[in-house]
């Protein structure tokens, strides 16, 4: 689960970062009174989206007067914002966060990810802050320094100290450099993140140091101990489609292509996009139903699918195990009563009565094609495209 | 002597009395596996499917002589249960669950270093099918019928697609030794190659299939050992060809992060390590009849 910037810097200021003062604000009205709140003589007007690169985008405008924060403001507020992250279709602005600006004198990147190679906390960090870390990889790979948190006991000082001084931050300010950095370390840890990201984090010609934009992912599998974590969803972020999917327990993902699918496990869903995209043809979505393939969630999952209108064909495959065949097929067929296809559509059954699940789709009215193999699927569902 | 676990290897279910434990712990009996009994706190001294249960797995195996065990407990409460079974002394644990969180996985990987290396418990899991060595035992919700008892080993992260190719490898008549569902989670108690190393060693092991899939490193760090340490032929497949970059593809550990997480890049990367490829997920049995009758693809 992702979050917004100003919430990112709440967290990570309860944990003893220092961030630019600010503000949200979800209107115009409000904005100008809060750059006056905020004081100061500059501001930075920030649209609140679940992605990077916003400046690049138009997201950030730097502002002289509490007036121009107010028109910055109105300017970005319910605009679609389009970064290289987000896809085509962008992401919509509903907050906005005004920041006293900063002056800055250097800047840095510092990350926290999990590392699965040595299943621990890995810090990165690098004096070539404002860039993406990939670039920095690419450009500058010989900036980049690295420690590995020891997950049961957490960041040591050292640790924190080396990254400081391997920053090249000046004396003075390696103690609050440290600081800094096992705040993020223990937001990380007491929180079930997944990513911390401050970048850039600055040195600020008061000789601050400054998270001036922040980035945090939390692991979805940990939010049921963490209350205040996932009250922070903000589902405005998210694909239409993958938020109804996954309030109804489906693991959806919404891609370009116009070949929709439904396949119980993610291994042989993935395995099964692969078959469509050797065969000619682009998924339209990754939905795995779930091992068991229940009655419920077929039902759910043929709705979700007739919901995506660029789905010109539909692909069904379920290898049915300890759930049988016969079974999945009556959930199939009880489904299309309640649904009206308008899409040809491909059903693949394997497992467990393999013959009475197929004779069950047979003998009913539904109007399909049948399929034996994986291959034979993705080759009938690629043909009736082309039909 | 099979892999991990064998025919009469005594099993424990932690779990035993809940829904999904019952029904699951029903289906290995029939299958043959060697259910001696099992664990849910609170419960102990009854009786539940014929079979003792016990208030700690300390005293389930003080009974029962169990040595290894299966989770049935809510994710929340799984890495408690793991670390309670390595601690009574079980050498083999497979949680089923999905959705332990990753925090809680590495805790108890580190809780395990406190064992030497013959002490310490085999994880599988979390988030997987389980283990089946075919004709003899079944440690997982696998449908045991669709496994031909027979001479290659599998591992695979995603559990129907292991299924479809055990199915793919019935159809030809090619028998599985052991099959290992290692999990879709980032991080797992077993990797490809913990289970790869013990296929090489196995006297009933002749290839071994690895099914993969985007996300992580795993699949060529076994793909390297198998290159530096083994004799016997290891055939690949790996899942998301078409899976965008930083989206989870419904595993937690389907996420393209880094170069050499794609399937792309892992495919260039087994071949380099001589991983035979199957070359799409259709033809996996095909592939493992064509090195084992010694062919070169």
């Amino acid at each position: 689960m992702d979050i917004h910037e100003y919430q990112a810097k709440e967290i990570l200021s309860s944990f003893g970062v220092t961030v630019p003062r600010g503000g949200i604000v979800y209107s115009p009205e409000t904005a100008e009174n809060k750059a006056r709140e905020i004081g100061g003589s500059k501001w930075v007007v920030k649209a609140q989206i679940h992605s990077g690169a916003r400046g690049k985008a138009g997201g950030v405008i730097i502002c002289n007067t509490p007036l121009e924060v107010a028109q910055a403001t109105d300017k970005l507020l319910g605009k679609k914002l389009v970064t290289n992250q987000t896809g085509p279709e962008g992401k919509i602005v509903n907050r906005i966060y005004i920041e006293e600006a900063t002056d800055i004198e250097k800047e840095l990147y510092l990350g926290l990810v999990f590392d699965r190679s040595s299943e621990s906390i890995m810090v990165v960090a690098s004096t070539e802050g404002g860039m993406s870390v990939e670039e920095i990889a690419k450009e500058k790979p010989q900036s980049i320094i690295r420690s590995k948190i020891e997950v049961a006991v957490g960041i040591q000082s050292f640790q924190a100290r080396e990254l400081a001084f391997g920053l090249g931050i000046e004396p003075e300010l390696i103690r609050r450099a440290s600081e800094t950095i096992i705040g993020c370390a223990k937001a990380f840890s007491e929180l079930d993140a997944t990513m911390v990201e401050v970048n850039p984090l600055v040195i600020s010609k008061q000789k601050q140091i400054l998270a001036l934009d922040c980035k945090m992912s939390f692991d979805n599998n940990a939010m049921f101990r963490r209350d205040k974590v996932s009250e922070l969803r903000d589902k405005t972020q998210e694909d239409e489609k993958e938020v109804y999917a996954s309030d109804r327990g489906l693991n959806y993902v919404s891609l370009d292509g116009n070949i929709g699918n439904i396949i119980n496990g993610a291994g042989l869903a993935m395995a099964s996009m692969d078959m469509i995209k050797l065969a000619g043809g682009e998924p339209a979505n990754f939905l795995d139903v779930g091992g068991g393939a229940t009655p419920e969630k077929i039902v759910k999952a043929f709705k979700l699918i007739t919901m995506d209108k660029k789905v010109k064909v539909i692909l069904v495959n379920i290898f049915a195990g300890i759930n049988r065949c016969d079974w999945v097929a009556e959930g199939i067929v009880q489904a299309l009563e309640k649904i009206e296809i308008k899409v040809p559509l491909v059903i693949r059954l394997a497992g467990t009565n393999v013959e009475k699940g197929n004779k069950i789709l047979r003998d009913s009215k539904l109007n399909y094609i049948e399929a034996n193999t994986l291959e034979d699927a993705a080759n009938k569902a690629v043909a009736a495209l082309k039909k | 002597m099979a892999v991990i676990i064998e025919k009469n290897t005594k099993i424990l279910i932690q779990g035993f009395t809940g829904k999904m434990g019952t029904f699951h712990a029903e289906e290995m009996i029939k299958y043959g596996s060697n259910v001696v009994g099992g664990v849910t706190p609170g419960k102990g001294g009854q009786k539940h499917l014929d079979r003792p249960v016990f208030n700690t797995v300390k005293d389930a195996v003080k009974h029962t002589g169990a040595t290894a065990s299966i989770l049935f407990v809510p994710p929340a409460f799984a890495a408690d249960s793991a670390m309670e079974a390595a601690d009574a002394g079980i050498k083999t644990c497979v949680a089923i669950v999905d959705g332990i969180p990753s925090h809680d996985m590495i805790r108890i990987k580190r809780y395990m270093r406190r064992y030497s290396r013959n002490e310490k418990m085999t994880l599988v899991g979390p988030n997987c099918a389980g283990i089946i060595s075919p004709g003899k035992s079944m440690l997982g919700i696998m449908p045991g019928h669709i496994y031909k008892e027979g001479k290659v080993g599998i591992i695979s992260r995603s559990g129907t697609l292991g299924y479809e190719a055990a199915e793919q490898m019935k159809n030809l008549g090619i028998g599985i030794s052991t099959s290992v569902g290692i999990g879709g989670d980032p991080i797992n108690g077993s990797s490809f190659r913990d289970i790869i190393e013990k296929f090489e060693t196995d006297n009933e092991t002749d290839a071994i299939l690895m099914i993969g899939e985007i996300g992580g490193p795993q699949e060529v760090a076994a793909g390297e050992f198998a290159k530096d340490n083994m004799k016997k032929p290891v055939i690949g497949y790996i899942a998301g060809l078409t899976a965008p970059k930083g989206r989870v593809m419904g595993h937690a550990g389907a996420i393209v992060s880094a170069y050499g997480e794609s399937a792309v890049e892992k495919v260039e990367l087994l071949k380099e390590c001589g991983v035979t490829i199957s070359k799409n997920p259709s033809v996996m049995g095909e592939t493992v009849k064509s090195v084992l009758n010694g062919k070169k693809i």
